[in-house]
C-alpha cells in the first residue's frame, strides 16, 4: 500500500516537471509573447514601454534561465505572477477550481449512478425493447455536440421557458448569503449539470450494458443461479461489482478530458471556472497563468487515479495480490 | 424600485425580479405570471432623449462586458473593457461629451497661456478619494510626475514636453511644457492622463501596486469586488463630489464571453445594459423589434473608427499605387457594409471617421467600386493574368478578433479573387499576428481596426507619421508609408496653437493619405449597444464604455 503511494507521488513529481518543461518549451517556441499582446490591447503603448513591458515579465532574459527560474520557483511552490491579470498564479487559479469541481463533481457521480442504472436496465434484456429504446437515447446523448446541447437546453429553458438561470453561477446583484445563496448556486447548477450529465450518462449506459451483458455470461453468474440466488443478489451481489472495474478505469481516464471539456460548458453558461482561464492564458501567452492551470490540472488527474486505483483493489482484491505479486 | 411588480414590465432583473420570483414560488406558477399582456411590437432604435429632469435615484444596473478586462490597471494596461470599469471609478480630469468639447469634472476651470506653454487647471474642492482622504493638487502632480510621465501610455505620448508640474495651492496645479500641446485639452479624460492617489501610489511598485485590482478612485462607484469571470461590482460613492449623484446605487459587471449568452441575458434581462456590438447583428435586429429594448448607434463619437487594409509598403507588389488602388476598385464595400456587418457600418472616404466631425474632411479622392477599373490598374501595373488565370499571389491577415474580421477578411478575398488577385487568408493567433505586423512586417496585407478617439493625433497620426515608426510597437505605422509632405503637417499640428490651423492640418492629410492610399481604409464602423428602454442619459458621451454614469438613472414612466 505505502509502495503504491510512494510510486504515485513519485509519478507525480516527474509528471509536473515534465509538464513544466514541455509547456514551457512549446508556448516559448511560438512567435509572439506576453508583451505584444498587452501592448496590442492598449493600443497606445510607445516603444520604450514595450521594453519596459519584456523587461517586467522577465522575458529579457534567456529562454534556459527563465526555465529554470519558473521550475525553481514550482518547486519551492511558488507559481509565480500573471502579469496580464496582475495577480498571483496561485491566486487566480485557485480562485477558479471551486466553480469547476463544483460542476464536474455533481455531473461526474450523476452521469456514473444514472448510467449505471440505464446500463442494469438495458442488460437484463440485451436487445429487447427497453434496450432498443435506451441505446437510441444514449446514441443522441453523446452524438450531440455539446455546446448545441447546451444552448438548446438555455434556449428552451432559459429563455423561452425562463425556468433556469441562463448563465453565471450565482445572482451576483441579489447578493444572497447563507442557505439562500447555496439554493441560488443550485439553481444556476442545473442546465449545465444537465447538459454534461446527458453527455456522460450515454457514455456510462453504453459501457455498463457492454459490461453487464459480458459478466452476466461468466460462468460464476451461472453458478450463482445455479445456487437459487435471486436475480436482484445475482445483479448487485456478484455482476455490478465486476462490471464496474472497467468503468471506474473509464473514469479516471476522463476525469482529465471532463476538466479540458467543461471549457465549451464554461463558455456557454459564463461559468466562472478553469476552463476559460486557460483559454484566455493561451491567448495571450500569459506562460505562467496557463503553467499554473495545467499542472494543477495535472495533479488533479494523477490524484483521481490514485483514487481510482485504490478504489478498484477494493472492489477487486485480485488487482491487489497481482501488484503484490509482481512487486514482491 | 419597483419590488413588487411580476407583470413583463419588471422583469429586468433587478431587486425582485422574474427569475427570483419563480425560483421563490415554482416553475409552473411562472408560466402564468408570465403571460402578461402583450404588447404592440415596434423598432425602438432611439435612445429617450438625455435628461436629468424627473430623474429619481435608486435602482442596481447590471451591465455586459466582454471580454473580461485583463487588470482594472488601465493607467498602464487600456484594454476597451478595462476603460469601461476604470472611468466609473475614476473620475478625469476633463471629460467630454457626445459634440466631443471638453466639460469640467476634477478640474472645473483651466486656461492656457497664449504661447501655449503653461496650462493652468482649477481643481474641484471638497472631492473625496473612496478611503475618505481629500483630493488634491498634490494627487495631479504626483499622476503627472510618475504616472504620465513613465506608465499611462496616452499620457506618456502626449505630454513628451511636459517639463514640470507644480501645485501653488491645494486647488490648482500649473503644467509647464517646453513646447505648446494643443491635444492636451483633447486628452485629459480619465483613463488618458488618469489621476492616481498619491498617498496609496506614492514610493510604490506602481505595476504591482495591490490597489491596482481594488482601485480607490474620485469617480461616482466605489469599488466592492471582482470575482474573475463572472463579475466586478461597484456601488454607489456617497461622498461623490457632485450632489445627488450617482442616481444608481449599484453598478455590477458580468462577464458573460459568449455572443449567444450575452443575447440570452440581455432578453431575459438579467442584464440591461450592453455596449460596442454585445450581440450579433440578427440579434440586434431582432431586438429592434422588441418593446423593452433599445438599439442604437448613438454615444461613439469619440469611438468612432475604421477597418482598413494595411498594405506592406515594402513588398514589390502592394508598392505600386496602382495595386493599391485596383484593391480599394476591386472590393464592394457596400455590400460588405450590409452583408457582414448586418448595416452597423459605413463605408469610409479616408482614415478619418465621419463621427469625428470636427476633423473629418469628406472631400478627398475616391475610389468606388469597379471591377473593371480594377482590372485595368493591374494590367498597367503590369500584372496580366497569367495562363493559370492569376495575376499574382498576395497573403491576408486579419486580425483576430472574432468572427466578423474573419468573415471581412473572407469577403476581401473573394472580391481580390474576382480580378485575379489570389489570396490567401491566413488566421493568427493575436500574439503572431502582432509580432508579424509590428515588429518582423512580415506581411503583404493586413486588415485591423483602429479608433480615431477625440483626436487624430491620439488615434491616426501614429499610423502613417514616418517618425512614429517604431519596430515592435504595436499599431505604430507599419506600412513603411513616409512621406516628407504629411510629416511636415503632424509636426506643424503638433504645436500648433491656432485651433482653425491645426484642423486644416489634419484636413490636409486626410487628403494626402487618400491620395497616396497609404492604408485603404474600407469603412467606418457604427457600434451598437443595447439596452432596457427605461435606462436614461447613456449616450450623453463621448464614448459610451468610458462615461463615468453618475447621470444614468431608471425612467419608471418610460
Amino acid at each position: 500500500m505505502i509502495r503504491r503511494l510512494l510510486t504515485h507521488l513519485l509519478r507525480l513529481v516527474f509528471i509536473v516537471l515534465a509538464i513544466a518543461v514541455l509547456n514551457f518549451a512549446l508556448l516559448k517556441s511560438l512567435p509572439g509573447d506576453l508583451a505584444d499582446v498587452v501592448a496590442t490591447e492598449s493600443g497606445a503603448a510607445s516603444s520604450e514601454q514595450v521594453a519596459e513591458l519584456r523587461e517586467r515579465f522577465g522575458l529579457g532574459r534567456s529562454v534556459p534561465a527563465q526555465l529554470a527560474s519558473y521550475v525553481g520557483g514550482v518547486l519551492r511552490g511558488d507559481l509565480g505572477m500573471s502579469f496580464r491579470f496582475g495577480e498571483p498564479v496561485a491566486q487566480l487559479v485557485l480562485g477558479r477550481l471551486p466553480a469547476t469541481i463544483t460542476l464536474v463533481g455533481l455531473a461526474l457521480p450523476i452521469s456514473v449512478l444514472l448510467g449505471m442504472g440505464l446500463g442494469m436496465l438495458s442488460a437484463r434484456r440485451p436487445n429487447g425493447l427497453v434496450d432498443a429504446a435506451l441505446s437510441l437515447l444514449s446514441t443522441l446523448g453523446y452524438s450531440a455536440p455539446m455546446f448545441w446541447t447546451a444552448l438548446m437546453l438555455i434556449v428552451a429553458f432559459g429563455v423561452k421557458q425562463p425556468w433556469f438561470p441562463v448563465g453565471g453561477i450565482r445572482n451576483v446583484t441579489a447578493g444572497y448569503t447563507g442557505l439562500r445563496d447555496l439554493v441560488d448556486v443550485l439553481w444556476h447548477l442545473v442546465l449545465p449539470t444537465a447538459t454534461l450529465s446527458i453527455y456522460y450518462v450515454a457514455i456510462y449506459a453504453r459501457l455498463y450494458r457492454a459490461s453487464l451483458i459480458e459478466q452476466l455470461a461468466e460462468d460464476y453468474i451461472r453458478t450463482a443461479r445455479a445456487k437459487g440466488a435471486r436475480e436482484g443478489r445475482v445483479m448487485f451481489g456478484h455482476a455490478l461489482r465486476n462490471a464496474t472495474l472497467p468503468v471506474l478505469t473509464m473514469l479516471g481516464l476522463q476525469s482529465s478530458a471532463v476538466l479540458g471539456g467543461s471549457i465549451v460548458i464554461e463558455t456557454v453558461f459564463a461559468w466562472p471556472g478553469l476552463g476559460q482561464l486557460s483559454f484566455e492564458a493561451v491567448r495571450s501567452r500569459d506562460v505562467q497563468l496557463l503553467l499554473g492551470v495545467l499542472l494543477l490540472s495535472g495533479i488533479l488527474v494523477v490524484l483521481t487515479n490514485l483514487l481510482v486505483d485504490l478504489l478498484q483493489t477494493r472492489l477487486d482484491p485480485r488487482i491487489r495480490h497481482r501488484s503484490l505479486g509482481a512487486s514482491s | 424600485m419597483k419590488k413588487t411588480h411580476t407583470d413583463t414590465a419588471a422583469t429586468n432583473g433587478r431587486g425582485l425580479d422574474r427569475r427570483t420570483f419563480i425560483e421563490l414560488t415554482g416553475a409552473l406558477l411562472g408560466s402564468t405570471v408570465l403571460g402578461g399582456v402583450p404588447h404592440a411590437a415596434h423598432a425602438l432604435d432611439k435612445a429617450l432623449p438625455n435628461t436629468i429632469d424627473g430623474a429619481v435615484k435608486g435602482g442596481t444596473l447590471d451591465a455586459l462586458i466582454h471580454p473580461e478586462p485583463p487588470t482594472l490597471a488601465s493607467f498602464i494596461n487600456t484594454s476597451t473593457p478595462g476603460r469601461a470599469v476604470f472611468s466609473k471609478i475614476f473620475d478625469g480630469l476633463l471629460d467630454y461629451g457626445p459634440d466631443l468639447a471638453p466639460r469640467p469634472q476634477l478640474a472645473e476651470s483651466w486656461e492656457t497661456s497664449k504661447d501655449g506653454l503653461v496650462w493652468t487647471l482649477h481643481l474641484r474642492k471638497n472631492v473625496f478619494w473612496h478611503d475618505g482622504t481629500p483630493f488634491t493638487s498634490a494627487d495631479v502632480k504626483f499622476s503627472a510626475d510618475v504616472i504620465w510621465k513613465k506608465y499611462a501610455p496616452t499620457a506618456r505620448r502626449v505630454l513628451r514636453h511636459l517639463a514640470s508640474a507644480e501645485a501653488p495651492d491645494e486647488h490648482t496645479i500649473v503644467l509647464t511644457l517646453t513646447q505648446s500641446t494643443p491635444v492636451l485639452i483633447n486628452a485629459l479624460d480619465a483613463v488618458a492622463a488618469p489621476v492616481l492617489p498619491k498617498h496609496l501610489y506614492e514610493g510604490t511598485d506602481v505595476p504591482n501596486n495591490p490597489h491596482n485590482n481594488a482601485p480607490i478612485g474620485t469617480g461616482p462607484f466605489v469599488f466592492k469586488e471582482w470575482v474573475r469571470g463572472s463579475h466586478i461590482a461597484l456601488e454607489r460613492f456617497d461622498k461623490y463630489w457632485q450632489p445627488g449623484r450617482p442616481f444608481l446605487n449599484k453598478l455590477t459587471w458580468k462577464i458573460i464571453t459568449d455572443v449567444a449568452g450575452r443575447a440570452n441575458a440581455l432578453e431575459t434581462g438579467v442584464v440591461q445594459y450592453g455596449e460596442r456590438n454585445p450581440v450579433t447583428f440578427a440579434d440586434a435586429d431582432r431586438f429592434k423589434t422588441s418593446d423593452k429594448l433599445i438599439v442604437s448607434t448613438e454615444g461613439y463619437n469619440g469611438f468612432s473608427g475604421t477597418l482598413w487594409l494595411i498594405p506592406n509598403w515594402r513588398d514589390p507588389i502592394l508598392s505600386n499605387f496602382k495595386v493599391r488602388a485596383a484593391i480599394l476598385h476591386a472590393i464592394d464595400r457596400q455590400l460588405l457594409t450590409k452583408t457582414v456587418w448586418g448595416g452597423y457600418a459605413v463605408p469610409a472616404t479616408g482614415p478619418v471617421s465621419s463621427l469625428l466631425k470636427p476633423f473629418y474632411e469628406p472631400a478627398t479622392p475616391q475610389y468606388a467600386f469597379d471591377k473593371k477599373k480594377a482590372e485595368a490598374l493591374l494590367d498597367e501595373a503590369g500584372f496580366p493574368k497569367k495562363a493559370d488565370g492569376w495575376r499574382f499571389k498576395l497573403t491576408h491577415d486579419f486580425i483576430p478578433f472574432g468572427d466578423d474580421y474573419r468573415r471581412t477578411g473572407e469577403f476581401v478575398r473573394q472580391a481580390l479573387r474576382a480580378v485575379g488577385i489570389d489570396v490567401e487568408l491566413r488566421s493568427l493567433d493575436l500574439a503572431t499576428w502582432t509580432k508579424n505586423v509590428f515588429t518582423d512586417y512580415n506581411f503583404q496585407l493586413v486588415s485591423s481596426w483602429g479608433i480615431n478617439w477625440q483626436d487624430p493625433q491620439l488615434g491616426i497620426e501614429q499610423h502613417f507619421w514616418s517618425k512614429a515608426e517604431s519596430k515592435g510597437t504595436p499599431w505604430f505605422n507599419a506600412s513603411g508609408y513616409a512621406s516628407q509632405e504629411v510629416d511636415a503637417l503632424f509636426e506643424d499640428a503638433q504645436g500648433q496653437t491656432d485651433a482653425d490651423k491645426r484642423i486644416a492640418d489634419y484636413k490636409q492629410v486626410q487628403k494626402i493619405v487618400q491620395r497616396d492610399l497609404a492604408r485603404l481604409d474600407l469603412f467606418e464602423f457604427r457600434w451598437f449597444g443595447v439596452w432596457d428602454k427605461r435606462l436614461r442619459n447613456v449616450t450623453d458621451t463621448f464614448d459610451h464604455s468610458q462615461n463615468n454614469f453618475a447621470h444614468v438613472w431608471w425612467d419608471q414612466t418610460a
